[in-house]
């Protein structure tokens, strides 16, 4: 057994009396913000969740428009589809389709072919077929533009041929026949876009509330804080609950709501980030250079701030989604055509035991994307902080 | 107190300036009913009137009448509702700590170890994925395909119907927990008393439940209110799941029908727990720390 | 290997893998400890003396790793698993840390945990452990030890902590007692206390002191044997004596000879003041928790305090931490609010606001003790240094602002190519002229220099000394420097005041304030400053008082 020890950094090789080795002359130092871009970027696990949130947001926002499909299309011939890569209708499938079509138009269905998109058929019946009968083909979401290609037997024998509409669900469709694939891409972009949207409501608010609070000091901090301390004892989630029934279900209404919430912990790292900046020799002696409030807070303590922050922003971030999900648990989210990961999610719980994939899909989506969040985080953590390696 | 105040204060007057009201739904009903009953709710008075009327209600401990389920009062559906919610809460509480701070203490002991990666990995998967999801998975599991346990409801109440939904409910916590420990614990380890202590020749329990754990356990003490406020919002989706009449259902019920008072009195009820969870993570704190104490 | 050596290091190395590949901190050092002596290892931050002890106790940082061997009478430590070594440490071998404040649990009492390492090492009862901690703090001199016992860490003072690591350290009778800059970390007068106990328990008890210090005169003073560390190697052993009249390695000369020395000329007594304060006084208001308790009363930091400061002229406040002095430097600079008034050249400055002391903010400039804590670290050099002329002198483009950055670089000693880095590819040193080099830029007259040494190695300390001194005769600059370190302030100073708790308990010129000092409080402070340094080099070096050298 070893005995346990925590890495801590070598000590400070230390300095050599007399000066700095001659650097050549207009090099540039390495600023810390560099030192710790080159950590992030040795972290694997920081670059591949980086990696997998440029993917995930990608597939988000360009998907829908390499997919033929729009979001609130409902393909009726295919409700709860289970995911294929193969192209659907299969042959067999087509097959029965255009026989059940044809027992519509009394007819009966010869030697059917299908090869690439286009079919060919001949249609038999006792009497002369109408030609109207290929009406009955071109009313199924499969075919279309049939059209009679020769006619024989006196009309009793007709060769059509047409087009086969088919459709690729690589992800199956929902319960109400909508292509999974594009749902989940714009239930992606939906998430996202709260995820961002009211983590950046509740920077601004955070970051204002907590830098004023922490510059003015005294007693305007005092009663600043004591106001977060009251509104830390609110039982938050049911205030989103009571904001989103009474107000109504828009999207700006749950980021606004979701970001208005959040916002504390952001105002007490601020806050607490100014006052002890403050009071860092750096800023007193800017002070006593004469610089003004202004000069301090644009030089000193937002540059030295924004670490912590940008932390922070990947904690927020995950939490603001997840309750995003939860208000669309409860039927308070987006409304439907719309939709999100979290709708997707809960729509799937429902019906887990007949249709997985309608679980599945939305979920890993999302916990990758939170996952990916969550190295992303640890990983700029530890570069913003080295004392942690 | 003051925070009671706030939290009555604010929540009154945000559903009051809420659109609609809790006749307005479903089928409008005949003129003159609509008005009896509104004087008989008192909502024919000015508002300023309605809320310190609440105020002084509610400082009585009385809650006023629910506007949906019009036999009860709001009091009587929360005595009832109060011990499912409550003791399903502890159950999730105290398995969120054990096991949490166990998995986080073991992590630091082996960081950046197998065991470590193996920790954190289950314990972010726990923060990432949401309990509706656990919640119908290990049902479906556990009641459906392998016909173990019952797939909700409370029962007789005992540990066969509990077991599931206090899982769902403790997970998220339970890896936030781990996690906190684990950064706690690696910081505690590397505090220069823990290296007097090893100079000292202390065996390794004694330098890591004495003197490090100790320490370690302050941040997991004060995040004990902020979890136990998120088991509680954890709850309105476990008891929806598995059915559990507990005030988590109440109060979506009530958000969704407009109840003003049944909504006020889940919302004042959470509050007040929150508050004295504080407190009693002061007092808590005070004991594990005697530079606090001595203050 | 010598017949009583109960520690004997043989070719010790100590690596630490870093991000930078890995790091030799220790590079193969030969060392014996003979009992019941006292050796000190010298050397400089970084030098890799406390990672030497740290390695043989088996306390590196996770990761380093040792190689080599230590035998402790015979016995080798390195490489031993933790639960074998544990028969050593803490029992045989002890150590006391640089940091008392930390190096004690803070949640348990100090009785608890003398008591916890005795029975861990013995068999014996709890009270019996009791009674032996009550007994160990009576024997390191903690007054009313039956009731410190029950003492958490915090309600103690610095130098008690130490006292209650020194009794843990004898709790078992140990042969070596590894003392790792036991006093650094102290006030000047509780430093020579704990020393005089290190002494007289040694005396009594018979184990061997291994001291890790860097300050010479503590060895000089305490010392039989001295080894010099420098860069992970020992470049000189041997007794004090001898190491201190015939130093054989040039870095052990250089050392010896970095005691700061030489006395300052006065300027002319016709020279004007320049700044004049007159019964400054300053009170912090005391902050008690909960919003509604208002003012729970206020603290009198500085009583009425005066000083004259003449062009070219220094003024030393000397005290111990707490005495008030740094809060009068800046009460003089009107960085914080005060009682009293304050001149400078003539014009009554103390009701100016803020905006009011804007353009003479050019004039009053401040150096701080902390030269990691007194750059920003995410700005460059350049823009660092030249921060005061963006308020004093708007007008100049950011070229010429550039240039002169690089020219106040020059003048304290930098290469001005080095502008563009960071301050945290620096040393102490060198930022601590980085920070000189942003007071002078903007030409001020007055220079308040708030321990600016204090951080600092003693080579550097003398560097920085020497080049405070060519500052201040190129540009005639007036100092207010304060400092614990009366070394230094004696090199420096043409006036001196005495601080204790807020006041000024006596002031005069320096060679009056050193040869004859009429406050009992002063004397200490003298002889704690004789003990750790001057007096012993004076000794060395007799020639060296008076003397001013070349500039």
């Amino acid at each position: 057994m070893t005995d346990f020890t925590s890495p801590a950094p070598a000590p400070d090789p230390g300095p050599l009396p007399g000066d700095l080795p001659a650097p050549a002359e207009g090099e540039r130092g390495r600023s810390l913000f560099r030192l710790a871009l080159r950590r992030l970027v040795r972290n694997r696990a920081a670059m591949a969740g980086l990696f997998v949130l440029l993917l995930v947001t990608l597939f988000s926002f360009a998907g829908p428009h390499l997919v033929g499909h729009r979001y609130d299309q409902i393909f009726t011939s295919y409700v709860a589809v289970p995911p294929s890569l193969e192209p659907r209708p299969s042959d067999e499938h087509l097959q029965d389709v255009i026989e059940t079509a044809a027992r519509r138009g009394r007819v009966t269905v010869g030697d059917f072919t299908v090869s690439g998109g286009s079919f060919t058929a001949t249609l038999n019946s006792e009497k002369t077929i109408d030609p109207r009968a290929t009406r009955y083909i071109d009313r199924t979401d499969e075919f279309e533009g049939t059209t009679v290609t020769a006619t024989e037997e006196d009309g009793r024998r007709l060769r059509i041929a047409g087009t086969v509409a088919r459709e690729y669900f690589p992800f199956g469709t929902d319960s109400s026949g909508r292509d999974l694939l594009v749902r989940v891409m714009i239930g992606g972009q939906i998430s996202l876009l709260v995820g961002v949207l009211a983590s950046l409501v509740s920077l601004v608010i955070g970051v204002t509330y907590g830098a004023i609070s922490g510059y003015l000091g005294g007693r305007v901090d005092d009663v600043m804080m004591r106001f977060v301390e009251i509104l830390y004892s609110l039982p938050f989630v049911f205030m989103v609950i009571m904001l989103v029934v009474f107000f109504g279900r828009s999207f700006v209404l749950i980021f606004l709501v979701i970001g208005a919430t959040e916002w504390l912990d952001m105002a007490r790292i601020v806050r607490g980030q100014t006052l002890s900046l403050k009071r860092r020799e750096f800023v007193e002696a800017a002070v006593a250079m004469g610089l003004s409030d202004w000069q301090i807070i644009r030089r000193h303590i937002i540059p030295n701030t924004i670490g912590p922050v940008v932390v922070f922003v990947t904690i927020v971030v995950p939490k603001v989604m997840l309750l995003e999900s939860f208000l669309s648990f409860l039927g308070l989210g987006v409304q439907a055509p719309l939709t999100s990961w979290g709708a997707l999610i809960s729509d799937g719980t429902t019906t887990m035991q007949a249709a997985p994939w309608m679980l599945i899909f939305p979920s890993l989506f999302f916990v990758a994307t939170l996952f990916s969040l969550n190295f992303l985080g640890d990983g700029l953590r530890d570069a913003l902080d080295p004392r942690d390696r | 107190m003051p925070t009671l105040f706030a939290v009555v204060t604010i929540s009154f007057f945000l559903i009051r300036f809420a659109p609609g009201g809790p006749f307005s739904l479903e089928r409008p009903l005949p003129p003159q009913i609509m008005e009896n009953m509104i004087r008989a709710y008192r909502l024919d008075l000015p508002l300023w009137r309605q809320y310190l009327d609440y105020l002084w209600n509610v400082a009585h401990g009385d809650f006023g009448p629910s506007y949906i389920y019009r036999d009860f009062s709001v009091g009587q559906l929360m005595m009832q509702s109060l011990p499912y919610s409550l003791q399903l809460g502890t159950y999730a509480l105290i398995l969120a700590v054990l096991g949490g701070v166990a998995a986080g203490v073991v992590a630091a002991l082996r960081q950046n170890g197998i065991v470590d990666y193996l920790v954190m990995s289950v314990a972010t998967v726990g923060v990432t994925v949401p309990n509706f999801v656990v919640g119908p998975v290990l049902s479906l599991v556990f009641a459906v395909l392998l016909s173990w346990l019952p797939a909700g409801g409370w029962g007789d109440g005992s540990a066969r119907f509990l077991l599931l939904p206090t899982i769902a409910l403790a997970l998220p916590q339970l890896a936030v927990f781990a996690r906190l420990t684990r950064g706690s614990m690696i910081e505690a380890l590397r505090a220069d008393h823990i290296r007097t202590a090893r100079a000292y020749g202390l065996s390794r329990r004694a330098v890591v439940v004495t003197h490090a754990m100790r320490g370690a356990l302050l941040p997991i003490v004060s995040y004990l209110a902020p979890c136990a406020a998120a088991l509680l919002t954890g709850s309105v989706v476990i008891e929806e799941i598995f059915g559990i009449p507990g005030v988590g259902r109440y109060f979506v019920q009530g958000a969704l029908n407009r109840d003003y008072t049944l909504v006020m009195g889940t919302v004042v009820l959470i509050a007040v727990f929150i508050v004295v969870l504080n407190l009693v993570v002061d007092i808590l704190y005070a004991q594990l720390d005697p530079r606090i104490r001595h203050d | 290997m010598a017949a009583d050596a109960i520690l004997s290091i043989r070719d010790l190395r100590v690596v630490f893998d870093t991000e930078d590949g890995p790091l030799e901190a220790v590079k193969g050092i030969d060392l014996d400890v003979e009992a019941g002596e006292t050796l000190a290892l010298v050397g400089e931050s970084g030098s890799g003396k406390s990672q030497t002890m740290m390695a043989v106790m088996g306390l590196l940082a996770g990761n380093g790793r040792a190689s080599g061997s230590a035998r402790y009478r015979g016995e080798e430590l390195l490489g031993l698993s933790p639960s074998a070594l544990n028969r050593f440490r803490g029992a045989k071998i002890t150590m006391i840390f640089q940091e008392p404040m930390t190096s004690l649990d803070p949640l348990y009492t100090v009785g608890r945990q003398i008591a916890e390492v005795v029975r861990r090492h013995r068999r014996v009862s709890g009270r019996a452990a009791h009674t032996r901690a009550v007994e160990l703090l009576t024997l390191v001199g903690i007054p009313e030890p039956e009731r410190r016992v029950d003492s958490y860490p915090h309600e103690l003072s610095g130098g008690q902590r130490q006292r209650v690591m020194i009794a843990m350290a004898l709790a078992n009778d140990p042969d070596l007692l590894i003392a790792d800059e036991p006093t650094t970390a102290l006030d000047v007068t509780v430093q020579a206390q704990i020393l005089e106990l290190l002494r007289d328990l040694q005396q009594r008890l018979g184990m061997a002191i291994l001291l890790i210090t860097h300050d010479l005169g503590i060895v000089r003073r305490f010392a039989g044997r001295v080894a010099v560390m420098r860069r992970g190697e020992i470049v000189e052993t041997g007794s004090a004596e001898a190491v201190f009249t015939r130093p054989s390695h040039a870095y052990t000369r250089m050392l010896i000879d970095s005691e700061p020395h030489g006395t300052k000329t006065p300027p002319p007594s016709t020279a004007p003041a320049v700044l004049e304060a007159r019964n400054v006084s300053v009170d912090f208001a005391l902050r008690s928790r909960g919003f509604f308790a208002r003012g729970a009363g206020t603290m009198r930091a500085v009583h009425g305090a005066s000083l004259r400061l003449k062009a070219g002229e220094t003024i030393g406040i000397v005290g111990e931490s707490g005495s008030g002095k740094s809060t009068l430097g800046r009460a003089i600079l009107r960085l914080l609010p005060s009682e009293g008034t304050v001149r400078l050249d003539g014009r009554d400055i103390s009701a100016l606001g803020r905006s009011g002391m804007r353009p003479l903010r050019r004039q009053l400039q401040l150096v701080f003790q902390d030269p990691y804590g007194s750059l920003s670290p995410r700005l460059t050099v350049s823009a660092i240094v030249t921060e005061g002329l963006l308020v004093h002198e708007p007008g100049l483009t950011s070229a010429e602002r550039h240039r002169r950055a690089g020219e106040a670089l020059t003048e304290v000693g930098l290469d001005p190519a080095a502008r563009n880095r960071y301050p945290h590819e620096f040393s102490g040193g060198q930022r601590q002229r980085i920070a000189i080099a942003r007071a002078v830029a903007i030409r001020p007259k007055v220079l308040v220099l708030d321990e600016p040494t204090s951080a600092l190695d003693r080579s550097i300390q003398v560097q920085i000394v020497e080049l405070l001194r060519r500052l201040q005769a190129e540009h005639g600059l007036s100092y207010v420097f304060i400092s614990h370190d009366l070394a230094v302030v004696r090199a420096l100073s043409d006036y001196i005041l005495v601080m204790k708790s807020g006041r000024v308990v006596e002031e005069g010129p320096t060679a009056e304030i050193f040869e004859a000092p009429r406050e009992d409080y002063t004397r200490t402070l003298i002889a704690a400053a004789f003990l750790t340094t001057l007096g012993t080099a004076a000794e060395a070096r007799p020639q060296a008082s008076g003397d001013t050298p070349e500039r």
